[in-house]
Order: structure tokens, then C-alpha cells, then sequence
């Protein structure tokens, strides 16, 4: 029996009034694969995300997420596919009412999860996994910007979903806490095979997770395939969008090597 | 061009309208089904009812005391200053409560839950909300809705106490009325038809308060200076919409001969 993608999205049109901010898109995740979104602010990167999630109904097209149709589905009948999704926003999108704790058990409370001493070991746990436990009682404006990203991952990975998605994780961060957070999405993906979709502006962020993979031994990024221990390749493939449409779908080698001026001048 | 203009204009408000009445609607019946978040309707009780006490009982003492050194002016030409304790617990308890409460919990609940919300929302913290599963409307307005409803005549009825005491020691201190004539007075004038006008009227605000509130602030766009433009267009709407409910619900019973 074939598996079904992870996501598939078939020529989906979103309308933001009269503007098109999607057109035609169509894009196909595999399940345990990691698909680099990019392009230019205001391309439709978010809105694609949050078509995927349903947070924004397509105006034309199919939006399928483990083989099951969300299109037609109303707000409320999508919250169980939403639980299987875990999504990072970008700026965290952390409550400011609540405690880093608080935030990282309210999905499980969510989900009906009362048992405290249960919530409260998930919550250490995903709290440890992305290295934040000693920050678990302060509230979110008391957390950096990094900070704050590696909560909101906890928060959309407490639920352990099999897809998550980033909006511009490493957005306005510096380099070592952009590469901290790489460090956290692959390992998410490397550890967990967790089907990833990630947004971003920084070529270097994508070509970072699609050359590289997490060792638990270095608890650091290493090269993938090609260091004779085993490690295997990433499948990533690279997702160029202009102007709301498709205008690169491929992988990384392929998108360097590419002679399309675009292209080059947006890789330069 | 100008046509179609003016043609958008009432178009985007028969939308506001039927997208505010869908709101109410919607948060009214969320309650009888669950998921119901009765710890946020605890907390916003406290925010919204124990929160607006001190403004309320301020405002209700203030003018009963202002209500009976006006009344007593114009009574005292006519010789009849002992009327003084019917003219301020007839006018509080129908009118000024009612209404003065109400426009106190618009100016410090619907102006809060508006740029509450609209913050949220401009931070994708309602997005994030409906991400992890949630329904905004069970979470957010119904909880909100609910605290006003069941505290909004909770503190009407506080605020007719406290008018009416202010205008007890303005009776005694400047009309020189003893205490027992004026409470007799303020007493025997009110009959079940004055409650219940009294009491209608809370129930029938809460509503607006609350969902204009909400609907203003999950309707902000713009960034931070939009949560400003929700804020300040709360108030006003609910302010406006508060005061012409008052006159139809006034003339509706005024109508039926129960008032």
C-alpha cells in the first residue's frame, strides 16, 4: 500500500481581496522528508504555512495532509489534524498571560490531559529536549528572542506531532543562536522523523539542513552521508516561490548549479 | 466611482453587523456544549466584576450625591423635599445605575478586552491559539462574555445602593431630612416594575460590552497602532450602542405598560 505524502498541496489560489497571494501552487512533502521554503518577503511564505494548517482557507485548490482532504473541512473538524502539526511562528507566538510552563502544557491540556505530575514530566521533558528547563517558571517577556523560539518549539512539540512547520525560525537572531536553533530543528527531524517545512530568508539556514545532520554523539550539526559512519542523506528539497507562484522546486545542488538569474542573484 | 465607493462603505457595515451578530450568537451557544474553560470565566470575572468595583461604587456614590443636590433645589421651590428619596432611588434604580455602570465597565472592560485581543492577535498569538487546536471563541469571548453577564447586574445593584446612600447624607447634611423619612420614601416608591427595568437592562448591555470588545480586537489590523484604533472604536461603539439600547429597551417597556 503506497504512503501517502505528508503534505500535498494542488493547485491552491489564495485571495487576499483583489491580490492573488498564491497562485497555482502546488508542492508535495514526503512523509520524513524536510522541504526548504523561500523567497522574497511578502511572496506568500506564511500564507502557505497557514493554508497548510488551515488557518487560511484557500480561495481554489486542494490542501491534503496525510491523506486527508482539509479543504473542505470547517474550523472546528480541523482541529484534530491540527494536533498531528506542530507549528513555530515567527516571532513565538508565545501566550504573554502565560508561565513558559503554562505555554508548553497547553496543548496537552488541550487534549484533555489532567493528570498533573504526567503534564508536568512531559513538559520537563520537552523543556530539557530543547534545552530550556531552567527558564520554566518565567514568563515570556522575560525570555530573549532565541529563547522564545526554542520555547515555542517545545510548546508545538510537546503534542509530538509528525509534521512540523517553522515560520522564519532563525529570523533576527544572531548567528549562534540561529545555529542553535538548526541545531534544534534537526534534531527534532533527525531523532523524532519528523516530516519538517521551514520557511526562511537565510539561504545559509536551508542549505545547513539539507547538508547536515544531528549527532547525538557531538550533540552537534555533521555532514550527512558523508562521514562513512552511516549516516544517511537528507531528503530535503528547496522551494523557491516569487510573487506568490512556484518559481524553483528542487534540491540543493540543484538550485546552486541553476543559471536562472533570478535565481542566482536571490543565492548570491 | 463615488457610488461604488459609498456602495463598499454600506457594504462593510451590513458585514460588521452580521460578523458582530454571528460572534454573539456563536459565543452565547458555545457555552452549552464543551469544551467550557470555567477557570478563565473565573479569572475574568475578577478582572471584569471585582475589577470595576471601585470605579462603579465611585461613580453610583458620586452621582446619587449630585442627583440629590440638584433634585433638592428643584423640589424645595415646589415645598416637596421630602420626595427628595423618591426622586433618587426612582431615577437610580431605573436609569442611572443601569446606564452610568454600564458606561463605566465599556471604559475600563470593553477598551481592555479590545486591545487584549487585538494584541494577541497582531503577535499571531490567536493563530497560534487555532494552530495547538483551540477554538478562539470557547477560549477567548465566550469566558469573557459569561464574566459580564453574570457580574454586569451584580454591580448595577451595588451602584443603586451606593447612589442611593449618597444621596442620603446630601438628604440629611444639606436638605436636613431625617434618614428614616428619606429611606421611606426611596423605599415606597420603588415597586417590581423599577427592579425589573432596573435589572433588564444589565442583562441586555453585557452582551454589547463584551462582544464589542472582542469583536473590535479580533478584528484589529495594523500592527500596534491598529490595537490603539480598536481600543478607542470600542469604546465608542459600545458607549453609542449601550445609550441607544437604553432608549428602545426604555420605550419598549414604557410601551408594554410595564414601566
Amino acid at each position: 500500500m503506497p504512503v501517502s505524502p505528508a503534505v500535498e498541496l494542488s493547485n491552491v489560489w489564495v485571495f487576499f481581496e483583489e491580490k492573488a497571494v498564491l497562485s497555482d501552487v502546488s508542492l508535495t512533502l514526503e512523509s520524513g522528508g524536510t522541504l526548504a521554503l523561500l523567497g522574497v518577503t511578502g511572496t506568500g511564505k506564511s500564507v502557505l504555512l497557514k493554508v497548510i494548517l488551515g488557518l487560511i482557507k484557500p480561495d481554489a485548490g486542494e490542501v491534503w495532509v496525510e491523506g486527508h482532504n482539509l479543504t473542505p473541512l470547517a474550523d472546528a473538524d480541523l482541529a484534530p489534524y491540527r494536533r498531528r502539526m506542530g507549528m513555530v511562528f515567527q516571532e513565538g507566538a508565545l501566550f504573554d498571560s502565560l508561565s513558559v510552563f503554562e505555554n508548553v502544557a497547553f496543548p496537552l491540556r488541550e487534549q484533555g490531559m489532567r493528570d498533573e505530575a504526567a503534564i508536568e514530566q512531559r513538559v520537563r521533558e520537552v523543556l530539557g529536549f530543547v534545552e530550556m528547563e531552567h527558564a520554566i517558571d518565567k514568563m515570556p517577556s522575560e525570555l530573549s528572542g532565541g529563547m522564545r523560539r526554542r520555547v515555542a518549539i517545545a510548546r508545538a512539540t510537546v503534542s509530538q506531532p509528525c509534521l512540523m512547520l517553522y515560520d522564519s525560525p532563525t529570523a533576527g537572531l544572531d548567528p549562534v543562536t540561529s545555529h542553535t536553533i538548526n541545531v534544534l530543528l534537526a534534531k527534532l527531524r533527525d531523532l523524532n522523523s519528523v516530516t519538517t517545512l521551514f520557511v526562511t530568508h537565510r539561504l545559509q539556514d536551508a542549505f545547513t539542513l539539507a547538508n547536515y545532520v544531528y549527532s547525538p554523539e557531538t550533540r552537534d550539526l555533521v555532514p550527512a552521508g558523508s562521514d562513512g559512519v552511516g549516516r544517511a542523506p537528507v531528503h530535503c528539497r528547496f522551494l523557491v516561490l516569487r510573487d506568490g507562484k512556484v518559481y524553483f522546486q528542487g534540491t540543493s545542488l540543484e538550485l546552486a548549479r541553476s543559471e536562472d538569474l533570478y535565481l542566482r542573484k536571490f543565492i548570491a | 466611482m463615488a457610488e461604488g465607493a459609498i456602495g463598499g462603505y454600506f457594504k462593510r457595515r451590513v458585514l460588521a453587523v452580521q460578523e458582530f451578530s454571528d460572534l454573539m450568537g456563536n459565543a452565547l451557544r458555545l457555552a452549552f456544549t464543551p469544551p467550557r474553560y470555567l477557570t478563565d470565566l473565573l479569572y475574568q470575572m475578577d478582572a471584569i466584576g471585582f475589577g470595576s468595583l471601585p470605579i462603579v461604587l465611585l461613580t453610583g456614590f458620586s452621582m446619587g450625591s449630585v442627583l440629590a443636590l440638584q433634585t433638592y433645589r428643584t423640589l424645595a421651590n415646589f415645598g416637596e423635599v421630602g420626595l427628595l428619596g423618591q426622586a433618587v432611588s426612582v431615577s437610580f434604580v431605573r436609569e442611572l445605575g443601569p446606564v452610568l455602570t454600564g458606561l463605566m465597565v465599556v471604559a475600563r472592560n470593553s477598551s481592555s478586552i479590545a486591545s487584549e485581543l487585538g494584541s494577541m492577535l497582531v503577535s499571531e498569538q490567536v493563530d497560534a491559539m487555532r494552530a495547538l487546536g483551540t477554538d478562539p471563541l470557547r477560549k477567548l469571548v465566550a469566558p469573557r462574555l459569561y464574566a459580564t453577564l453574570l457580574t454586569l447586574p451584580l454591580l448595577v445593584i451595588l451602584s443603586d445602593i451606593v447612589g442611593m446612600l449618597g444621596g442620603s447624607i446630601v438628604s440629611v447634611y444639606t436638605a436636613h431630612l431625617s434618614a428614616e423619612q428619606y429611606w421611606t420614601a426611596a423605599y415606597q416608591a420603588l415597586d417590581s416594575s423599577d427592579v425589573f427595568q432596573g435589572l433588564i437592562k444589565p442583562v441586555l448591555f453585557a452582551p454589547v460590552i463584551a462582544v464589542v470588545g472582542c469583536y473590535c480586537g479580533l478584528h484589529t489590523s495594523g500592527g500596534t497602532e491598529g490595537v490603539g484604533r480598536s481600543t478607542t472604536q470600542a469604546v465608542v461603539v459600545a458607549s453609542v450602542l449601550i445609550l441607544v439600547l437604553d432608549f428602545f429597551i426604555t420605550k419598549f417597556l414604557i410601551g408594554i405598560k410595564f414601566a
